[in-house]
């Protein structure tokens, strides 16, 4: 009976919580934002956090996630950096555009919102939802509005700014974006983001999203993206989360497509104590392709929860989700993935793979791959494995004079490059490729030059 | 080519029920209803001893603190349980001692169902306890059994001869507090078949009961209990048809199975109840909890059913794999059709060291069906080197019907494989195209594809039952096809 009487404080206490800021957090942001958060929050009290008993939380130990005293970014003073000290361990020889999210705000105050090539629009959402406002109430919310999952109310209550990009008609984003997301701060805090990312027709762009901690303090981040992809646009996220292991993340995917689009997000997990990655992808027109991958190489107390639904709504579409994971010592993790085939969506090809490698005994995984289809033309299938490396590959390495230590390490490395291989910006694959070789050696692979020692 | 071939299908998957018929029975019932007043009455009237009586109160007690599930993907109308008649039993005058004195209406039902009890004795050679809406009314080979030391008998007849054996082990895999329906029928359970095989015995023939749903307006709460002893084995096989009946008929069976030493347990169904009409008008609820343990060392069940009929199935047999090196297995076909929906599947608890389990699935959806796969695979941390594999596979026919599949993967040990695969699929042009090539008709060969695709899980079958299970699939889905 306690548990069920903490779970509704937490819920009060999360809506007090905002009714108590709601001056900060409208101050923080921008009116559009702003009218969106009433709605939202009363949603979100019907809602209440997902428990254990929601099927699609079943397996993820979000209990006392939210119950920490943490301080909130409502009104957190500017942190002073130098940017480069950061990015020394970054992706040494990718040029990108650089986007810079610190506790969940846009990180440039000068030039919240700025035009690079070819009439691409990138900054803050805040500042963008006054700036853009047509194409702001066009999309802002109406994917995530009518989600069944509170956290996303949630975030819409509370999100004051993230990251707004926009690609307009026919525009081909040659260097990739590069999203960073830090969280530094000198008490335990929690942060809400959300992004917006619209590809209009013909348009083509790559986004690398980065999630990192710069302070040994617990933090808690509740995103929210929502994409929308027009028809014939390409459009690629890959995501790398490496925050610290006394971190939490859940980050909400919304991706909505279009005739002939194409959609490739990717989502690399190293570190990070309790991470929860949604994808909803819906495939709202003939001809649509998306592909959906994750890597997830996870070792002490470390819990990493991968849930995908992809809903086939018109015919002729192909969706593709991998998900491979490597996992150590007492990590915990579970994948639940779903295709929803609907009535009239014939000619669906699609397909699911998740594949586990436990290390240890004390690891453990769920894995939920399912169907649901409802049309008979189709071409759908799953598969799912447990299991460890392959005791003969490792004999043959082996009697080939390779040390087994050794043999262990390239059978991991090349169970995982399944995944890093889809990555489709060349030094990212080969910086991914180095960060997770490390990862498998055990070398911290967090950040070369990270200041902590944490984990 | 399509054209035809969708008539053909059309055809295949419009036939209608043929074991629709209704025997003329005088029965003996309870009135509708249920409280603790009917539960007492149907405890005495069946002559149990009070331990019975005190385990059904229990149960219906724990019964109303508890809610009706919800999570299986299938559209369950509300059912009002004070509706239904919770006992009811041919009425007999005096024991038939032969053939003779069994009523004869009752003997052409069996005749209908092709199980002629006096011929079956001698071609078949199985030994069928036939439970007629819940009294178990005539038992055969009984004394070839005893021979061996081979208890097969109804339940009721367990309770009162052998009260130890059913206390010993009744509830102890399906303990009532399970599940809703569980509780149910832990309450309110008419009859049903025990069977006890001793020591190192192989039973020499297939057990089989036939259930049969008959009178109307009463739910059917059978209880299944097999014990096998170190190194025994036994095929029990169960099968089943129902009248046509326009009123949803209720249906929440138990079945526990327990497996010792290097005991090997067999149990196959074939279950083809009336499903409803082509509106989903009538047709029974199955609302099933079967289980096995395997309590000894190298012990082994294994579950193999087709599943043709019931408006609503909710099914899931499943092992727990105990001992060390037991072994469970899982072979099933459900065809859903019309308006019929189910949600079947397995569970596999490995708790002992080296337990292996297979599961094979087959859903064939046609009409506006709902077909359901749902499995649990869970590796316990104890239990090393622990292997499972799981294969369910969809078969649409038609464009208006659904393949769902919610495999549940859960894993504790780092020496545990597992893997699960699944496809859906229709059946292909170039496939009927092949076959026509080769001067067969579209018709004959639908009918080939549909029992090859659904073969794996046939031959796993007794002999007995393979034939019949054919016939069903064919009358469930071919009509004149094959």
């Amino acid at each position: 009976m306690s548990t069920v009487k903490e779970k509704k404080d937490i819920k009060g206490y999360l809506a007090d919580l905002f009714q108590n800021n709601r001056d900060l957090i409208d101050s923080g942001s921008s009116p559009p934002l702003n009218r969106h958060r009433e709605k939202a929050l009363s949603l979100f009290r019907k809602l209440g956090l997902p428990s254990r008993k929601s099927e699609n939380y079943r397996y993820a130990p979000l209990g006392d996630l939210f119950e920490k005293e943490f301080a909130h970014s409502f009104n957190v003073k500017k942190v002073s950096f130098n940017i480069h000290d950061i990015f020394k361990c970054d992706i040494p020889d990718l040029d990108t555009n650089l986007i810079l999210l610190v506790n969940g705000k846009y990180y440039n105050s000068e030039n919240p919102l700025r035009e690079i090539d070819g009439g691409i629009v990138v900054g803050s959402m805040a500042k963008a939802a006054t700036e853009m406002p047509e194409i702001f109430e066009k999309y802002y919310n109406s994917m995530a509005g009518d989600t069944g999952d509170g956290l996303v109310a949630m975030n819409t209550a509370f999100a004051q700014d993230g990251v707004f990009i926009y690609i307009p008609k026919g525009s081909v984003l040659k260097k990739p974006l590069q999203v960073v997301n830090i969280m530094i701060h000198e008490t335990d805090l929690m942060a809400q983001h959300r992004n917006l990312i619209i590809a209009e027709e013909n348009s083509s762009a790559r986004v690398v999203v980065c999630d990192h901690t710069l302070s040994a303090n617990s933090f808690l981040s509740n995103n929210v993206t929502e994409i929308f992809a027009a028809p014939r646009a390409y459009f690629s996220m890959c995501k790398i989360q490496n925050e610290h292991n006394g971190s939490a993340q859940v980050s909400h995917t919304f991706v909505k497509q279009q005739r002939e689009s194409n959609v490739f997000t990717n989502t690399i997990s190293l570190h990070g104590g309790f991470i929860r990655n949604n994808v909803f992808a819906r495939l709202d027109d003939e001809g649509c392709e998306n592909h959906t991958l994750g890597l997830y190489l996870t070792d002490k107390k470390q819990y990493i929860d991968n849930y995908v639904k992809i809903d086939h709504a018109q015919p002729g579409c192909h969706s593709n989700q991998l998900f491979k994971g490597v996992l150590d010592d007492q990590a915990s993790g579970s994948f639940n993935g779903i295709i929803l085939v609907r009535e009239n969506a014939q000619k669906t090809n699609a397909y699911q793979a998740n594949n586990n490698i436990l290390l240890t005994d004390d690891a453990r995984i769920n894995s939920r791959p399912q169907l649901e289809i409802y049309a008979d033309d189709v071409k759908c299938s799953h598969g799912s494995t447990v299991g460890q490396l392959d005791q003969n590959a490792l004999f043959y390495m082996r009697s080939r004079g390779i040390p087994e230590r050794e043999a262990r390490l390239l059978l991991m490395y090349a169970f995982a490059y399944e995944v890093i291989g889809r990555i489709d910006v060349k030094p990212l694959r080969n910086r991914i490729d180095d960060l997770v070789n490390k990862r498998l050696r055990g070398e911290l692979s967090r950040c070369n030059n990270c200041v902590m020692s944490c984990g | 080519m399509k054209k035809e071939q969708d008539k053909i299908l059309g055809k295949v998957t419009g036939s209608e029920y043929e074991f629709g018929f209704y025997t003329d029975i005088e029965q003996d019932s309870i009135g509708k209803g249920l409280n603790e007043d009917v539960i007492r009455q149907i405890s005495a009237r069946k002559k149990e001893p009070r331990f019975m009586l005190d385990f059904r109160l229990k149960a219906y007690r724990h019964w109303l603190t508890m809610e009706m599930p919800r999570w299986a993907k299938l559209n369950i109308p509300d059912i009002d349980y004070q509706d239904f008649i919770y006992y009811s039993a041919p009425k007999r005058k005096k024991k038939p001692k032969s053939m003779d004195e069994v009523d004869p209406e009752l003997i052409e039902t069996f005749n209908k169902l092709g199980i002629p009890l006096e011929e079956q004795k001698h071609l078949a050679g199985v030994a069928v306890d036939a439970v007629m809406d819940s009294v178990s009314v005539k038992t055969t080979f009984k004394e070839t059994l005893a021979e061996l030391g081979i208890i097969f008998c109804s339940f009721s007849e367990a309770v009162r001869e052998h009260p130890d054996l059913v206390k010993k082990y009744m509830g102890s895999v399906v303990p009532y507090t399970d599940n809703y329906f569980a509780a149910l029928n832990s309450a309110v359970f008419s009859d049903g078949s025990f069977c006890y095989i001793p020591k190192g015995v192989r039973c020499p023939m297939e057990l089989s009961t036939y259930f049969r749903i008959n009178a109307a307006n009463t739910g059917q709460f059978e209880r299944t209990l097999i014990v096998a002893e170190d190194s025994s084995y036994v095929s029990y096989m169960e099968g089943c048809t129902a009248p046509q009946r326009d009123e949803n008929q209720l249906h929440a069976a138990i079945v526990e199975i327990v497996a010792m030493d290097n005991a090997h347990v067999k149990y196959a169904t074939v279950q083809n109840w009336y499903p409803g009409d082509k509106e989903g008008k009538g047709g029974i609820y199955n609302f099933v909890t079967k289980r096995g343990i395997c309590k000894g060392d190298n012990s082994k069940i294994s579950w193999a059913q087709v599943e043709t009929g019931s408006a609503i199935t909710w099914k899931y047999p499943g092992c727990i794999l105990k001992g060390n090196n037991s072994t469970g297995e899982f072979y099933s076909v459900a065809v859903t059709n019309n308006q019929q929906q189910a949600d079947t599947g397995t569970k596999m608890i490995h708790i002992g060291k080296n337990t292996k389990s297979v599961i094979v699935s087959k859903g064939i959806s046609a009409g506006r069906s709902n077909n359901s796969y749902r499995g649990l695979v869970k590796v316990l941390r104890g239990a090393e080197n622990a292997r499972n594999f799981s294969q369910c596979d969809s078969l649409l026919l038609g464009d208006k019907c659904g393949a769902h599949t919610f495999p549940y993967i859960e894993t504790d040990n780092s020496t545990a494989i597992v893997e699960h695969e699944a496809t859906t699929s229709k059946i292909g042009e170039d496939q009927i195209f092949y076959c026509n090539q080769r001067g067969i008709s579209t018709e004959d060969a639908i009918g080939l594809i549909v029992n090859g695709y659904a073969k794996e899980v046939l031959n796993k079958l007794p002999m007995e039952f393979a034939v019949e299970a054919q016939k069903l699939l064919q009358i469930s889905l071919e009509g004149s096809v094959g």
